[in-house]
């Protein structure tokens, strides 16, 4: 394989604190060299990336559905992929079958239960040795205290990393939308806070109790993200995610019974929502991830309490994530290793970084361009997003994984 | 440390003045724990003479021997039953299932019941942790525990360590890789304070989810992994994992635990070449051994165990009832 140089390009790694202008040079799957007096390749191809910003390929950790282009449009090298598939990915031969490494990498994390039924522990060291990534029951919490505590305990021996959906499943029974004034006035079934912080204090005993590595998969409320502050000042090895939409929309957006926004966990108050930035800016939360989640048609039009939760994800969570840069609350090198290093560090991967010798996992995107997301225009098979037609900053140009342009845009 | 301070500090354990003054001054066996190095050597000393062929010479004629296993077993029971036979005794077994304890009598009462029929030895086994060491209290006679709930099974632990010196020479300075179940394990248990007291180095491998709280404060060196474990052990004593406990609930499934604990060829390269290989029984082959090490003539010593079990036994039948012997003849 040729070598290719990306030229002119803002070269922005979160993992050094690099953010200068330059050239990088892949080869074989791998980045070379870089720096901004990286000469380019006498043999190569040569990309000229017009004063745009090159980052480390963007890692997902939390998606429900592969879709590959869409990831790719979205600016996403690696995207982990929930094991709430049909089957459900809760032994090694599943595992197996949906880990992918082209055209962009997809992790599976296996089941953490057998079934994600919350029982009995899933087979956690034959996933890891097939290359699961990390281990939750998806979509559900594992609500078992003992089974919670030997999942932890079991996954030590293998150093795996559990990953909750933090809600306590016998206080949000039958809730669908964030409970407060709006879900009141509009009749719908509530979910307090409470029930995320109940669930991430009592993981974060359990933590305490087996030494295990726990990652919150959403963190949405003040409650929780001032919980998992005082974890981080205890030192539990606990780490945490949000989803984009829980900084750029609050429970208003499902005013109307609008089942795209339809979440779960649900949308909360604007409070809420404010503290999730502030938990992104001060680094108590430590991911973005997309929550991809497409539906199609006949499972949003349905009456709220009957839609599915969920939303496509992958194509919005840059721009999205690149709000808390432009509205001057977050430097642009902490949002993007909310995306690529931080998430990589979490799960022990060599991408999210741009050095030499590092997968040539890269996304090339104009920081600045003003446009409109237009699920019209989405690579997703599902138009489910909330977001359609919002103006956003910041636009992915082109991605590349292991080397291959996986998504161009011609303009 | 005396014998008396032992008491107040540890584990209550009655005592005797033995006419004879014999080196076991213990009127039960109970457990492991409490006993003396010495008095361990003592007891693993007689057993060693049973196991190379002395007879006995009808030592328990006339003496009354009543087996109580409140938990189905079949080889300790057996075994038992066997060593008091061998030594003369009249042996009695009390089937629970069929008993009146299946029909709601506390062991106070079944303790007092028994008591009442005048028994010299009774071997006793139940589900509960401490529940031998209770109807010791209420009876005249000597009492063996046979097991205990999760907490002790001495005399197991007593053959393992006569298997290992009678193969090794020695138990001082052995490395002993207890693998498997050891949090649910009185096997466990016993072992490791025996081993400890005689100055073997017990390794205990198992995942964290079958090792129970602070063991490393038993005096183990703890690992999760067998290739860790076993290196350089001389000794591998699997214990058996109960099929219910493969489920999930403590470890994934069967397939994952043989993957990553059953005792493979594969794993005991790293053993001594001579590694010896042990297991209180019954085993779950193709679980937590395979087939090829537990049939492995030259390294696993599975057979010879339960051959030393009722040397063992004939032991501390012999020991406890050295007062009555003769007496009654």
């Amino acid at each position: 394989m040729t070598a290719t140089a990306y030229i002119n390009a803002r070269l922005l790694d979160p993992a050094s604190g690099l953010d200068e202008s330059g050239t990088l040079v892949t080869e074989n799957g791998l980045i070379r060299e870089l720096g901004a007096d990286t000469a380019p390749v006498k043999d190569g191809a040569i990309v000229d990336c017009g004063g745009r910003v090159l980052a480390p390929g963007l890692i997902d950790m939390l998606s429900f559905s592969p879709d590959v282009k869409s990831a790719a449009a979205g600016g996403i090298t690696t995207a982990v992929l929930a094991p709430d598939q049909s089957p459900v990915t809760d032994n090694a031969a599943m595992v197996e079958h949906r880990l992918k490494h082209r055209p962009i990498t997809i992790l599976p994390a296996g089941a953490a239960t057998q079934g994600l039924a919350g029982v009995q522990i899933a087979e956690i060291g034959l996933m890891s040795e097939a290359g699961a990534v990390l281990f939750t029951d998806g979509r559900q919490a594992v609500a078992d205290a003992t089974v919670m505590r030997r999942l932890l305990e079991y996954a030590r021996a293998f150093d795996a990393l559990i990953m909750q959906h933090v809600e306590e499943p016998s206080l949000a029974r039958d809730g669908v939308a964030g409970e407060g004034e709006l879900a009141t006035r509009l009749g719908l079934k509530a979910i307090p806070t409470e029930a995320e912080v109940m669930m991430l204090e009592r993981d974060a005993w359990l933590v305490k109790l087996t030494g295990g590595r726990y990652h919150a998969a959403q963190i949405t409320s003040a409650d929780a993200i001032a919980a998992m502050r005082m974890a981080k000042e205890n030192r539990l090895a606990m780490t945490c995610g949000t989803a984009a939409h829980y900084f750029s929309l609050n429970e208003n957006a499902i005013g109307d019974y609008r089942t795209f926004a339809k979440a779960s966990p649900p949308l909360r108050d604007e409070a809420d929502r404010q503290a999730v930035v502030n938990g992104l800016t001060d680094g108590t939360i430590d991911v973005i991830c997309s929550a991809h989640d497409p539906r199609d048609e006949e499972e949003k039009r349905l009456p709220f309490a009957q839609a599915a939760p969920g939303m496509v994800g992958y194509e919005t969570m840059l721009p999205l994530a690149l709000e808390l840069y432009h509205n001057g609350g977050m430097d642009l090198l902490s949002v993007i290793k909310c995306i690529t290093a931080r998430p990589a560090e979490i799960l022990g991967l060599e991408s999210g970084r741009l050095a030499a010798g590092a997968p040539a996992d890269l996304v090339i995107f104009d920081l600045d361009k003003p446009w409109r997301i237009d699920v019209e225009a989405f690579e997703s098979p599902t138009k489910n997003s909330p977001f359609d037609g919002r103006p956003v900053q910041g636009r992915v140009w082109r991605t590349v994984a292991a080397g291959q342009t996986v998504y161009m845009r011609n303009d | 440390m005396t014998k008396e301070s032992k008491q107040t500090s540890g584990y209550p354990r009655a005592r005797i003045s033995p006419p004879s003054g014999e080196a076991f001054p213990y009127r039960h066996i109970l457990g492991i724990e409490g006993l003396d190095p010495s008095e361990i050597q003592y007891v693993l000393d007689r057993a060693m003479a049973y196991a190379d062929g002395e007879k006995g010479n009808a030592r328990l004629r006339g003496l009354t021997q009543i087996n109580l296993f409140f938990e189905n077993s079949t080889r300790t029971q057996m075994s038992f039953e066997i060593a008091g036979k061998r030594l003369g005794a009249d042996v009695v077994n009390l089937a629970t299932s069929s008993s009146s304890i299946k029909k709601g009598e506390t062991i106070f009462d079944t303790a007092m019941t028994l008591n009442a029929m005048r028994p010299d030895i009774l071997v006793v086994r139940h589900g509960d942790a401490g529940a031998v060491k209770l109807l010791s209290e209420k009876v005249d006679c000597a009492v063996i525990n046979a097991g205990d709930g999760q907490h002790e099974h001495p005399t197991q632990a007593l053959l393992d360590a006569l298997t290992i010196i009678r193969r090794r020479g020695r138990l001082h300075g052995q490395i002993v890789a207890i693998c498997g179940d050891i949090s649910h394990s009185r096997v466990g248990r016993s072992n490791i304070r025996l081993l400890s007291a005689l100055g073997a180095r017990v390794r205990v491998v198992a995942p964290p989810t079958l090792l129970p709280r602070d063991i490393d404060r038993m005096g183990v060196e703890v690992f999760w992994h067998m290739q860790d474990g076993l290196k350089d052990a001389d000794v591998v004593m699997m214990l058996r994992l109960q099929n219910e406990r493969m489920q999930g609930a403590f470890v994934p499934s069967t397939k994952e635990y043989y993957h990553f604990f059953g005792l493979t060829p594969e794993k005991l390269t790293v053993a001594k070449p001579d590694v010896l290989i042990m297991h209180p029984g019954p085993m779950n082959r193709g679980v937590e051994i395979a087939t090829s090490v537990a049939d492995d003539l030259d390294r696993s010593a599975i057979q010879e165990q339960v051959g030393n079990g009722v040397a063992v036994r004939m032991a501390c039948l012999d020991i406890l009832t050295r007062h009555l012997q003769g007496s009654t003849a």
